[in-house]
């Protein structure tokens, strides 16, 4: 059974582990599960992250400076005991220096729903990482871009079909701002369809209610990154999370 | 020209190697490598870039019999003078080729890294050539180090961006490099050594290897024979060597030495000697070795030669370096002033501080009377003047 349902119009937050301070992440599951966000991206900090925009890299920074690692990570996940999905999303050099077998026994152990690592491309998944994945029955979840063929789309949903796919808005690294206009939401559409059953959500440069409600109306869910981590890093998260809240909840 | 050693259709040397990108990257990769092995194939490619090499660039370089050197350590000791190149250093050979590329794809804007910031004059000498716009990432603490080389790049038209991000050096001026091209992948990413996702590492390679193309036919006539026993250069990502050793890497009688620079001391926690130091892992798309800790956060190297300190290497030398076919040896800070300072007393040439480090390897390696050795002498030290009047005033 998959965590990530289709047509649910659901919301997605992400949060930097260790951000902003040693401890923070288990009040912000709670604060998120609290205020209804149908799962949580959390990432792992990484020194170098190269498909991040300054709000990302900035909050990896200090998650760094304040001691993240992913065995402290995986502490706080054991730790905060809930039902909130969860989903790790990180580069792959700390993953493998952490071991691949160590990392996902753990992400079974203490429930992970899936995994991104960007810079994991499917090809190198298959050759290298795939048996490791099915042995310790976790999915990772891949990019696709508006630019992404129709057939790679359709061969990526397939290998998610236990997690999802996740539509980067447009070609630009996390937080830049973006715009939607109608020839956009012919092209999500196809995008849509060509992920057939495979749930399909949408993120980098999301960051207002508006753009929130245009993703609901062309995927299934929409998730938000730097946008909540600026809200963060100035104090006004609970307002933020709240001005997105007025969109049915499934 | 003829591709001597090949990575597999992933991009990958043995372990090493492959394209470690995101999506988003995707359709750029693809587009090049595409474009690249066109132009591979292509005769009027090569025409244009042998005649930019020749008369734009001054090739070949000599290959000069450094009678003095000879002496000291009892055999023969040629200098690859890639330091005569103009802009002085054996990066043009690059910028030349990928630019016409560049060209050949319909590019207009040329985006790029800088360390020391030699790159990044070839770069915006290349493209002032080309009628490019030419954008330079460069490390905040490194454009203070090298303020002369800012102020060239900026007088040949370039406009050069201080990366803030990490450590504000040149790992951080790639990944910014590397942002910007996600957000602009109309631009064309010059990659400055054979680093970075597949196909760079394979083409950055193919662009130097005319070094060992000309060591060969220049030896040929000055000895009768085209093979030396050793071929030294000095290894950061590792773009000189590459070329150095281009022609050479299916001829094991021909022992290649590869010089990193261990800085105060391989175990000073200030080096950069990553063959030794480093352990395998994904930086800039591409598995490699890379200095790191134990979670995988990459590491700072340090050595005291601006074009050396980057945490990783090339995979192709990763490779090689790991199944023994090149040695790896390092070299100290003072080691490297020292060689610097015997060669431009002893030969009135003035070595850049990377291509020092690879003259002082003749001190560490045995050498026998039937020894022929090659020293790549990579480029030229004029940018290293005031850091080595300030250690030999000490």
């Amino acid at each position: 059974m998959n965590t990530f349902k289709k047509s649910h119009k659901q919301l997605s937050i992400f949060v930097t582990a260790g951000y902003p301070n040693l401890e923070s992440l288990p009040e912000q599951l709670s604060l998120l599960e609290a205020k209804g966000v149908d799962f949580v991206e959390v990432g792992i900090p990484f020194s170098d992250p190269m498909a991040d925009g300054p709000t990302i890299q900035k909050t990896s920074d200090i998650a760094l400076k304040n001691g993240m690692n992913l065995d402290r990570l995986f502490d706080q996940l054991r730790e905060y005991n809930s039902n909130l999905p969860v989903v790790l999303m990180g580069y792959l050099n700390p993953v493998l220096a952490y071991g691949i077998d160590r990392f996902l026994s753990l992400c079974k152990e203490v429930g992970v729903s899936s995994v991104i690592l960007p810079d994991m491309s499917l090809e190198i998944y298959e050759r290298f990482y795939q048996t490791t994945f099915h042995e310790y029955e976790i999915t990772p979840c891949f990019l696709i871009t508006p630019s992404t063929s129709t057939e790679r789309i359709a061969t990526i949903a397939k290998t998610c079909r236990n997690s999802f796919v996740y539509l980067v808005s447009s070609n630009a690294t996390t937080g830049e701002n973006i715009s939607f206009g109608q020839d956009q939401k012919k092209r999500f559409e196809r995008i849509r369809s060509a992920c057939g059953e495979t749930p399909l959500f949408m993120g980098f440069g999301i960051d207002s209610k508006e753009k929130v409600d245009f993703v609901h109306e062309v995927c299934d869910g929409a998730i938000i990154g730097s946008a909540y981590l600026k809200a963060l890093e100035h104090g006004n998260e609970i307002t933020f999370l709240e001005s997105l809240q007025t969109h049915e909840q499934a | 020209m003829k591709t001597a050693i090949q990575p597999d259709e992933m991009g990958f040397y043995g372990e090493f190697g492959g394209a470690f990108v995101p999506e988003l990257l995707r359709p750029n990769i693809e587009e090049l490598t595409r474009a690249f092995r066109t132009a591979q194939d292509d005769k009027s490619f090569q025409a244009d870039y042998l005649s930019l090499l020749k008369d734009y660039v001054g090739r070949p370089t000599p290959l000069y019999y450094s009678s003095k050197l000879s002496d000291t350590h009892g055999c023969a000791i040629y200098l690859k003078r890639e330091d005569l190149n103009h802009t002085g250093a054996h990066k043009i050979n690059n910028t030349i080729g990928q630019i016409l590329l560049a060209k050949s794809m319909g590019k207009q804007t040329i985006v790029a890294e800088t360390g020391a910031g030699q790159h990044g004059v070839a770069t915006a000498t290349t493209c002032a050539l080309m009628d490019m716009e030419c954008i330079v990432f460069m490390g905040e603490v490194d454009m203070a180090r090298q303020a002369p080389n800012v102020q060239r790049m900026e007088f040949l038209g370039a406009k050069v961006i201080p990366a803030k991000s990490g450590s504000r050096t040149l790992k951080d001026a790639t990944n910014e490099a590397i942002r910007f091209w996600i957000n602009h992948p109309d631009a064309y990413y010059l990659i400055g050594s054979v680093v970075g996702p597949h196909p760079y590492p394979e083409m950055v390679a193919y662009f130097q290897s005319i070094i060992s193309e000309e060591i060969q036919s220049q030896l040929k006539e000055k000895t009768g024979s085209s093979s030396p026993t050793k071929v030294i250069a000095c290894v950061g990502g590792g773009s000189n060597a590459a070329g150095a050793f281009y022609h050479f890497y299916e001829n094991e009688d021909v022992e290649l030495i590869a010089v990193e620079a261990a800085g105060k001391g391989l175990n000073s926690g200030e080096s950069a000697a990553t063959s030794i130091l480093g352990t395998p892992g994904v930086l800039h798309g591409s598995m490699t070795l890379l200095m790191q800790d134990a979670y995988g956060q990459v590491t700072e190297p340090y050595s005291i030669s601006a074009g050396l300190d980057y945490p990783g290497i090339g995979p192709l030398h990763a490779h090689s370096i790991q199944t023994g076919r090149t040695k790896s040896i390092s070299v100290s800070d003072e080691q490297a002033l020292s060689a610097a300072k015997n060669l431009s007393r002893n030969e009135g040439i003035l070595p850049a501080l990377e291509s020092a480090h690879a003259l002082a390897a003749l001190e560490q390696i045995e050498l026998s009377p039937s020894d022929i050795v090659v020293v790549n002498l990579s480029g030229r030290g004029d940018k290293d003047l005031s850091t080595y009047l300030q250690h030999s005033s000490k």
